[in-house]
């Protein structure tokens, strides 16, 4: 396939254009989910990559939509970083993906597109994935002095402290969260769920049902 | 030392840092803006965000889809419906369902209406940033009238959850249709006043015209959407290039300007209301009768009467209103073109009634981070206007 075809197709035809992708960028890997791109590549190469995917006259991947993570602990490498880019004179969305953990930082993408700023930093509050070279490497939507990142699948729904005005001292305490009442999740797979660990009388040959439900796993 | 070399010295002003908001009108919410400025120049602006976050993203992850919708309405709340728009599209995408024509087009028509009633609060309110006060008492008054048409479709005037996946959740009730096409007849009036206001207005001219100006490349390079890349010249609209819905049978314009000031934003955002209003006629005319949800009772609840005869109804809708729908493992970015610009939604599922990750890409994040650029030499004054053309609000800055 030459350059002159992939412009003369305004309808996107995905293998295609994956295929073209994989020809002419160097370090990705490619998949096609849902009628839309997913790149793979590793850390070192990520700001080569976009570079390309933005520069290559027949992808110009102008904009860089969105960076988010995604957090998945039993994995080795338990964060996917990943990069929404649209090509506005293309029209073609192309996600790129990568993993890391907890130590090792991304190389940063502030210089291939300006916005990556905020969204880097963002990743880094919600989730503690770090960023090499970012000119700005702080916190951003969590409060000055918060510890942990919220978006970790780790970290507690209701957080661990709480804010209010002490009277007294004249000004905004922290405090370890105090619930009146058991945080509880139901998960709701079952109408009986929460007798799934109790005994009951007179019930004990349903207790390991050969089919149907199955006792709901505690969260 | 002369008594004149004195003064002199003594009023130098040396550069200063300063805190705007969080507590501030012209904020537009809860901004805290800390600026450094050489007397009344602006350096550097570097806004401080966060103070409205609320965990939505973490929220929804214990959240099934359903009880996730109204999350969206209290990101951006001023734009509720197209919120809840995106994340709706991209849970029939993981389902693999559509909504029937009618619901298509009942959320079309009523996008049309939160993007009319998004861009006057807007294009009002900095109209009242920058001096003029009259606007915002005209304007309310409309969207007052617009948010009357949502408490009757669903109940509720600013929090809607009325698009779910599947269509909406409940027809259009009688009559309506007849009274929005009214309010479409009535409506250019009070826009033409609105005009007549501002536009040619020599004040709002002088605070507005080549300020805070964004070139096509730093729209790119900053990944400004909608309006605000309209404005620098870009005919980029998601409604036109990606169609979703029943959008690619409705004949718009997408205006544009060229010189991407603050004035060129008010003057997109204007023509983009009557452009809404071409298509909120063309629903309306063109609106088949039908099923306003998918038909499967395993993603939409049934309806009432039936439950109340039909056992197999009343388990289903047990079943929907406590565990949910199941939702195939898969991913999708999903994204509209909201009032702001695009707004996205990354949703992971993994196969149970609950996401993995639903990812909020808010449009005013990317705007409001290009702040710094756009006010750097300008005046502490101008930076208000340009607050005011960015068109942000902070509940889905912060989430």
């Amino acid at each position: 396939m030459t350059e002159e075809d992939f412009q003369a197709k305004p309808t996107h035809d995905l293998p295609v254009v994956l295929e073209f992708i994989e020809s002419r960028i160097p370090h990705v890997r490619g998949e096609i989910l849902k009628n839309e791109i997913i790149l793979w590549t590793i850390r070192d190469h990520i700001v080569e990559v976009l570079k390309n995917l933005r520069d290559h006259p027949d992808l110009r991947m102008q904009q860089l939509i969105d960076i988010t993570a995604l957090d998945t602990p039993s994995e080795p490498e338990r964060f996917t970083v990943v990069y929404q880019l649209l090509s506005l004179a293309k029209n073609q969305r192309v996600r790129v993906k990568l993993t890391t953990d907890e130590n090792m930082a991304v190389p940063s993408v502030v210089s291939v597109y300006s916005t990556a700023n905020w969204f880097e930093r963002e990743t880094w509050d919600m989730f503690g994935v770090m960023f090499a070279g970012h000119p700005d490497h702080r916190r951003i939507l969590t409060d000055y002095g918060f510890e942990g990142h919220p978006l970790r699948k780790d970290f507690p729904l209701t957080g661990y402290v709480e804010v209010r005005y002490s009277e007294e001292e004249k000004r905004v305490v922290y405090e370890p969260v105090k619930l009146t009442q058991d945080f509880r999740v139901f998960d709701n797979l079952s109408p009986w769920e929460g007798m799934t660990d109790i005994q009951l009388p007179g019930d004990e040959k349903a207790a390991q049902p050969k089919v149907g439900w199955k006792p709901a796993e505690k969260m | 030392m002369s008594e004149l070399a004195k003064i002199e010295t003594e009023t130098q002003i040396k550069p200063y840092t300063m805190n705007f908001g969080p507590q501030h009108p012209a904020a537009h919410g809860v901004l805290r803006l800390v600026l450094e400025m050489d007397g009344e120049v602006v350096e550097r602006a570097d806004p401080h965000i966060g103070l409205l976050h609320r965990g939505t993203e973490k929220l929804i992850e214990y959240k099934t889809y359903m009880q996730a919708v109204p999350y969206f309405d209290r990101l951006d709340y001023v734009s509720p419906m197209n919120q809840e728009h995106a994340f709706a599209l991209a849970t029939e995408k993981l389902l693999g369902v559509t909504a029937p024509l009618r619901a298509q087009y009942i959320r079309v028509l009523f996008c049309e209406l939160t993007r009319i009633l998004n861009h006057i609060l807007n294009v009002t309110t900095f109209a009242l940033d920058v001096g003029a006060i009259t606007p915002a008492l005209w304007g309310f008054e409309e969207r007052e009238k617009g948010m009357e048409f949502y408490d009757r479709v669903c109940g509720a005037r600013l929090h809607a959850n009325y698009f779910r996946p599947g269509g909406v959740s409940q027809d259009l009730p009688s009559g309506l249709i007849d009274d929005m096409w009214e309010w479409t007849e009535n409506f250019p009036k009070t826009l033409n006043d609105l005009d007549n206001l501002l536009t040619e207005n020599r004040i709002f001219k002088q605070r507005t015209v080549d300020i805070g100006v964004v070139s096509k490349e730093q729209a790119l390079d900053w990944g400004f959407t909608g309006p605000m890349i309209r404005a620098s010249g870009l005919a980029w609209d998601l409604r036109k290039s990606q169609p979703y819905d029943v959008y690619d049978r409705m004949e718009f314009d997408i205006p544009t300007s060229q010189s991407g000031d603050c004035y060129a934003r008010y003057l997109v955002r204007m023509e983009e209301m009557r452009q809404s209003l071409k298509i909120m006629r063309q629903c309306l005319k063109d609106m088949p009768q039908g099923p306003v949800k998918v038909n499967d009772y395993k993603i939409s609840a049934p309806p009432r009467a039936e439950m109340k005869r039909s056992m197999e109804a009343l388990i289903h809708h047990f079943k929907l209103f406590t565990e949910g729908y199941h939702v195939p493992a898969g991913e999708t970015y999903t994204a509209v073109e909201a009032p702001k610009g695009e707004f996205g939604v990354y949703l992971v599922s993994n196969g149970t009634n609950r996401p993995e990750r639903c990812r909020i890409r808010a449009p005013g994040f990317a705007h409001l981070q290009g702040l710094d650029f756009m006010s750097k030499g300008h005046l502490l004054a101008d930076t208000v206007s340009i607050i005011g053309s960015m068109d942000i609000v902070f509940g889905e800055i912060d989430r």
